[in-house]
Order: structure tokens, then C-alpha cells, then sequence
């Protein structure tokens, strides 16, 4: 059984936005956006996506990087891979046993 | 509420299969997981009648889902209650989910459909709520599969 972070409250309630969803598709495209380059595409003004990335960031979904004047934004991967097995747990615990579940009725089947 | 639907196409004859999972020797064959034998298993195929295996996984743990029969139809249905009696997961705890079997004839043998409904209120469900379109899915879909291996 697989052990779930409390972060995943965290990862859900950040993606519960469609603003933050749509910077995490667009990073998920061009890794390495600029904040200015994320506010052009999403044609959303600076304060309001300053918002948005900081509750990305504190769900460590993206990472911020900062070279002289610019701000770069990077995805991180490890809470969304946290969610995607948190959202197949159920289909994690049966399917190994419906494999082990099948090769046992069919080899008695056969006998 | 959530639910994970799986569907088999089993080379075997459906009362093959409904054995399998309704009794204690069919449980403790194929169980698992991998070579870890089952710890205990019991179960009273009758309506009414109690389901529970008992069960350690790969770090040692140990795990316990105790159920009911609901609705037996031998040898093409098997509904059952389902709570984790010992470890199992976390946000199941104190829940009762429900586990349904459902068992077709086809040409070759056996086509079987396991719907675990009734799964608590997860994090997804109220996400959707407030507004989650199936977007979020495809997105750990489409990131985690890309990076996949790493």
C-alpha cells in the first residue's frame, strides 16, 4: 500500500484553479517560462499571476528561479506524480491481483 | 463518490472464477501480493455471511479487509461490503466501500467486471466540486507519462 503525503491536499487545492491549471499546461509544453512570458500567454496581469505561482509554489508544483531581473518558472513533478498514484490506488491494489487471480483459474481450468 | 471499474477476459469458466474469490482455498492461491502468503482468509459464501483476508505486503506491513456478502448469485455475481480492518489505505479508514464481481459467460471462458464503489470522498471528488473539469487527470496523465522511467 502506498504511503500518501499530506501534501496531496496541498497539490489538489492548488489544482483546483483553472488559471493555475492552464500555467501548469503551459509549463508542462515550454519548461522554463518567464513571468512575463506566462502573463502574455495567459493574458492575466502580473499581480494576479504573482498570486496564482505562489500557491503553485507552495504545493511545490513549480519551482522559481531568479537571474538578474527575471523570474523563471519550472514545473516540478514529484506532487503530481504523488496524485497520480493517490488517483489510481484502487486500480494499483486490484490489478495484480486480478492478474495473479486470472493465471490461477485458468491453470485450473485447464487441469 | 469514487469507484475503479476493471474488466478481464478470463480463460476459465465463470464458476471457476466465482470460486476463486469466494473461497478460502481460491483466496489463499492467488491472493498475494507476489509470493507472500496470505496470513488468514475466511470466507461464508452466503448472503450475510462474512468475507476477510488478512494479508502482509512487501514492507512489512500488515493489512486486513473484512467484508460482507450482499448478493450472491453463483456463479455470476458477488456483491460485498468492504472496510480495511487493519492498515489498507489511509483515507478508507472507519469507511465501508463496496466491492461488486460481476461474471459473464463469453465464447473462450469468462468476461469479469470488478467495480470497487463507494470509495470515500477523495480529494478528486472535491476538487470536481469546486470546479476540477478533467482537466487536472489528463494533465498527471500527460506529465507523468512523458517523464515515465525517470
Amino acid at each position: 500500500m502506498v504511503k500518501y503525503h499530506s501534501s496531496l491536499d496541498s497539490t489538489f487545492a492548488a489544482l483546483s484553479h483553472p488559471t493555475r491549471r492552464a500555467i501548469l499546461t503551459r509549463l508542462e509544453r515550454v519548461d522554463g517560462c518567464t513571468v512575463s512570458e506566462l502573463s502574455q500567454f495567459l493574458v492575466i496581469k502580473l499581480p494576479a499571476l504573482m498570486k496564482h505561482l505562489d500557491v503553485l509554489a507552495n504545493a511545490s508544483l513549480i519551482r522559481r528561479f531568479k537571474e538578474s531581473r527575471t523570474v523563471t518558472v519550472r514545473l516540478s513533478s514529484m506532487p503530481l506524480r504523488e496524485a497520480k498514484n493517490w488517483l489510481h490506488r484502487y486500480q494499483r491494489f486490484w490489478t495484480p491481483r486480478l492478474d495473479r487471480l486470472q493465471a490461477y483459474a485458468e491453470a485450473k481450468d485447464k487441469r | 463518490m469514487a469507484s475503479v471499474t476493471l474488466v478481464r477476459r478470463i480463460k476459465a469458466r465463470p464458476a471457476t472464477v466465482f470460486d476463486a474469490f469466494s473461497t478460502v482455498e481460491g483466496l489463499t492461491s492467488w491472493w498475494g501480493p507476489e509470493d507472500l502468503p496470505l496470513l488468514s482468509a475466511e470466507a461464508d459464501v452466503r448472503v450475510g455471511g462474512t468475507f476477510r483476508v488478512r494479508f502482509p505486503t512487501s514492507d512489512g506491513s500488515v493489512h486486513e479487509c473484512t467484508g460482507r456478502f450482499l448478493d450472491i448469485k453463483r456463479p455470476e455475481l458477488i456483491t460485498m461490503s468492504w472496510q480495511w480492518t487493519m492498515g489498507g489505505e489511509p483515507t478508507e479508514r472507519g469507511r465501508t466501500s463496496r466491492l461488486e464481481l460481476h461474471l459473464r459467460p463469453i465464447v473462450d471462458g469468462t468476461e469479469l467486471t470488478l467495480i470497487h464503489a463507494e470509495l470515500g470522498e477523495d480529494a478528486g471528488a472535491r476538487s470536481h466540486g469546486r470546479g476540477w473539469d478533467g482537466a487536472l487527470n489528463k494533465l498527471i496523465e500527460t506529465y507523468t507519462t512523458s517523464e515515465a522511467g525517470s
